[in-house]
């Protein structure tokens, strides 16, 4: 089978989740023997050559084509919005349109012009990037032979649209995260527009977790028997042994990962003052970024525990493994987590992780503490037990290698056949 | 007596190196000694060296009539004594003409004084032992707080240790119609003089002096005699109270700052009734006024002359706190790392780098910190307050099974 791929990034040139789920899913078709037309707005070069890769910054534009008008036509409403970006909080978003709004045009020429060299970021060009991503997937569809369209997150929407117009192939709608789990209920209009047409348009629609089956299904409407849930797994399940020593007598506790709503960082702080009224021998870290953080450091000084709760800031590469490494719990309190890949990370280290039943991570994790995101006296009741009855915690840590080991990409990727199967046979 | 009391504030914090959470019980030295050099060098080629060859030169210009008093922070001289050997130098040459005063304060530059009795005094002790070394035995008489901090009971606690005035801002608030141009005394201890900062007066030089859009731009020192001269007859004594790097550092010396002090003591000299004088000879030859009542700390900053450019928001107060539970504790040890480290981390710098005040309404009040924000700047100070925490809690252990 012949699959035409829409992503939006590819490793190692990525800044979030979507890009590594490509890459193992690519990869898990590979293991099956399925092309893959993988498209990218921009390519890097160094990409792991796993697929037919083509980078939409090279694609020429023929404007002959009759249909191409069609589409535009559909494409024109994404410009009139074209300060949104997708992945900053509201307040980092308010900062970015206040400069941007003094010096925007309100239609951008480059976008009718044959060749358009995309950033292929989260920038601010973003929705005239979308809509013209959309254009060059109608040209791939009419150049590239394949059976079936495959697009990931609303990005790619309408570039998954534009081509199942050109072609009259089944599209495949692959959800990710939804604009619910990014913003909570003031959701951005436009996005939830552009992810309600994908799902509307598409043959089929996977979502990466039941949670977000649920998601598509109430709020966008999407008929129960058009989604399946397709969990996320792990490149590499292998233990990750570290010689890294922590330098502190006392316990860590680690939240990793973006400071914004939709992680739940207020949870995790409000959970450490109780564990530290409790025990005074626990040091918790808040590691990474975002508009919430400025926020989490006043309310840890508010509450007096500035000598036992610390701040990294974003952290990389050895960085993010060490802080793993001498991690003694990892906490993931999102209020809102499509899948979340990062406490299977925490497993990979040997740290016992608690999360909460918000995210689609928990379908999958047996052996974790599960919590409701907004209980942190269950949180904290759970970070303490982890803490001091070493039973638990060795439990899991030696059942859930294991369990990872059942987390395969090829098992995805197997699953993930017999939707395309299933969808042609429908068409 | 008509006289004008210069007093300049020689002071430089040393700063934190950017010490990360993994660092904590790994890394026991929190200094940036390559910001720190560098900082110190910049200011005493801009300022301090030049300042220091004008100041001795009106010195002998005018043989004694023209005179000064410097405060120099402990922490200052401990750099300067690292890092500018001259600048120590040019200083002692200064003092040893026996015009220039050097008052007395807290070692490192700290707010101890609004916490605890104990560690204010040990650290007023402190400073003047190193004035006592580095200048041939000087015994400084009268005091000067951090960043002119002043309450009644300050100023009582500085009595008690002997000292025969002190230095503070002359805050609207305080005086109301009052005026500061008088000498004042303790409402506790009448014994100890207190002097006011005309800040009127001393902003026109420290702040306002290259302010192109401030109306009386430019400023001479015609102007400057004139203002002087319609200062009311009765009035005794106009304090000019500024940062040292007022000279070349925050006012260049393009802006003719130099040229400015090199002439204003001849004009004053020769145009006015006034004459110079020292704190300490203001304060013996002053006629006290009144009694002045300062029932709540006030400094010389911001608009407020309060304290809030230290001890405003949350962030503050945690390190703040955090930072004096250890006292006691500290206090029993002896280690010489550990006390010089309890010491520069009580620097009232490293909380003002923490001030949300002006972070709030979107000015970035950079100047003054290395920092890209206050948040950044309490996080890096936490993280090095928790590694000093964890230092005392091992050596503590040490000396219990020492004494078993």
């Amino acid at each position: 089978m012949k699959v035409l791929m829409f992503g939006w990034e590819f490793p190692p040139h990525i800044s979030g989740g979507l890009g590594t789920a490509c890459y193992g899913l690519v990869k898990g078709l590979n293991h099956h023997n399925q092309e893959v037309i993988f498209v990218v707005p921009k390519l890097w070069g160094d990409e792991e050559p796993l697929a037919d890769f083509v980078n939409a910054s090279d694609v020429v534009i023929d404007y002959r084509e009759k249909k191409f008008k069609k589409i535009w036509k559909n494409l024109t409403y994404l410009e009139v919005s074209s300060f949104l970006v997708p992945y900053l909080g509201p307040e980092e978003f308010k900062k970015y349109t206040d400069f941007s709004i003094h010096d925007r045009t309100d239609v951008d020429e480059s976008v009718f012009s044959n060749k358009f060299e995309f950033s292929g970021k989260y920038g601010k060009d973003l929705m005239k990037e979308v809509s013209r991503y959309a254009l060059v997937a109608a040209q791939i569809a009419k150049s590239k032979e394949h059976d079936v369209i495959h697009a990931h997150d609303w990005l790619a929407f309408p570039a998954g649209i534009a081509a199942k117009e050109i072609s009259g192939k089944p599209l495949i709608a692959h959800i990710h995260a939804t604009e619910f789990d990014r913003s909570g209920e003031s959701v951005n209009k436009p996005v939830y527009d552009i992810e309600r047409a994908g799902m509307h348009a598409a043959d089929h629609v996977v979502a990466v977790s039941h949670l977000t089956r649920n998601i598509v299904i109430n709020k966008y409407g999407i008929h129960p028997d058009k989604v399946s849930v397709l969990h996320n797994a792990v490149l590499d399940a292998s233990i990750i042994k570290s010689d890294t020593r922590k330098h502190v007598p006392e316990k860590i506790v680690t939240f990793l990962g973006r400071i914004t709503f939709q992680k739940g960082p207020e949870y995790f702080v409000e959970a450490a003052k109780k564990v530290i009224d409790r025990d005074p021998n626990v040091r918790f870290v808040m590691a990474g970024n975002g508009d919430l953080l400025n926020k989490m450091v006043e309310r840890v000084a508010e509450l007096g525990m500035g000598t036992k709760f610390h701040f990294t800031g974003f952290l990389k590469g050895k960085d993010v493994d060490d802080m793993y490494a001498i991690s003694d719990v990892y906490v993931m309190p999102s209020v809102s987590e499509p899948f979340g890949i990062a406490p299977l990370e925490a497993v990979r280290h040997n740290t016992p992780v608690i999360i909460s039943k918000q995210s689609g991570v928990a379908e999958v994790l047996v052996n974790a503490i599960k919590v409701d995101f907004w209980d942190v006296d269950a949180m904290a009741d759970a970070i303490f037990g982890l803490l001091h009855y070493e039973s638990i915690s060795k439990m899991f840590r030696e059942l859930g290698s294991e369990e990872l080991k059942k987390l395969k990409w090829e098992h995805v990727a197997a699953k993930l056949v017999k939707v395309y199967e299933k969808t042609i046979l429908k068409k | 007596m008509r006289t004008i009391c210069f007093y300049f504030q020689v002071h430089q914090p040393l700063r934190i190196k950017p010490y990360r959470f993994f660092d904590i019980g790994d890394d026991h030295y929190y200094w940036d000694d390559y910001s720190n050099k560098s900082i110190i060098r910049k200011v005493a080629q801009k300022c301090y060296l030049p300042m220091n060859a004008l100041l001795l030169d009106l010195i002998h210009m005018h043989q004694g009539r023209f005179k000064v008093a410097f405060s120099i922070s402990g922490v200052c001289l401990d750099q300067f004594e690292a890092f500018a050997p001259d600048v120590l130098e040019s200083f002692k040459k200064l003092v040893a003409t026996g015009h220039v005063e050097i008052l007395s304060e807290t070692d490192a530059h700290a707010l101890c004084s609004l916490k605890s009795k104990g560690e204010f005094t040990r650290m007023v002790g402190r400073h003047a032992e190193k004035i006592k070394r580095h200048f041939n035995g000087y015994t400084p008489k009268v005091f000067r707080n951090t960043e002119l901090i002043y309450s009644d009971k300050i100023g009582g606690m500085v009595a008690e240790m002997g000292y025969e005035g002190m230095l503070t801002e002359g805050a609207k608030h305080i005086l109301g119609w009052k005026s500061p141009n008088f000498v004042y005394q303790n409402s506790i201890d009448p014994n100890l003089k207190i002097l006011l900062k005309n800040f009127q007066l001393s902003d026109d030089i420290a702040f306002r002096f290259s302010n192109k859009t401030w109306p009386d731009y430019p400023l001479t020192t015609e102007k400057f005699v004139t203002w002087l001269n319609v200062v009311p007859k009765d009035q005794e004594v106009v304090n000019l109270f500024m940062d040292y790097e007022t000279f070349g550092e925050h006012q260049w010396a393009e802006t003719g700052i130099f040229e400015f002090m090199k002439a204003l003591p001849s004009a004053v000299l020769r145009n006015t009734d006034f004459d110079f004088s020292t704190p300490s000879e203001v304060v013996k030859n002053g006629t006290p006024v009144a009694k002045i009542h300062v029932p709540t700390p006030i400094s010389w900053a911001d608009e407020e002359r309060d304290l809030t450019a230290w001890l405003g928001n949350d962030l503050q107060n945690e390190a703040f706190s955090k930072l004096y539970e250890m006292e006691t504790r500290v206090k029993n040890i002896e280690d010489e790392e550990i006390q010089r480290d309890w010491n520069y981390l009580q620097t009232s710098d490293h909380f003002y780098y923490m001030c949300t005040k002006f972070f709030s309404d979107g000015h970035v009040h950079s100047y003054f910190s290395h920092y890209d924000t206050p948040y950044d700047a309490f996080i890096n100070y936490m993280n090095v307050l928790s590694d000093f925490i964890l230092r005392v809690k091992i050596k503590e252990n040490e000396m219990a099974e020492a004494e078993e």
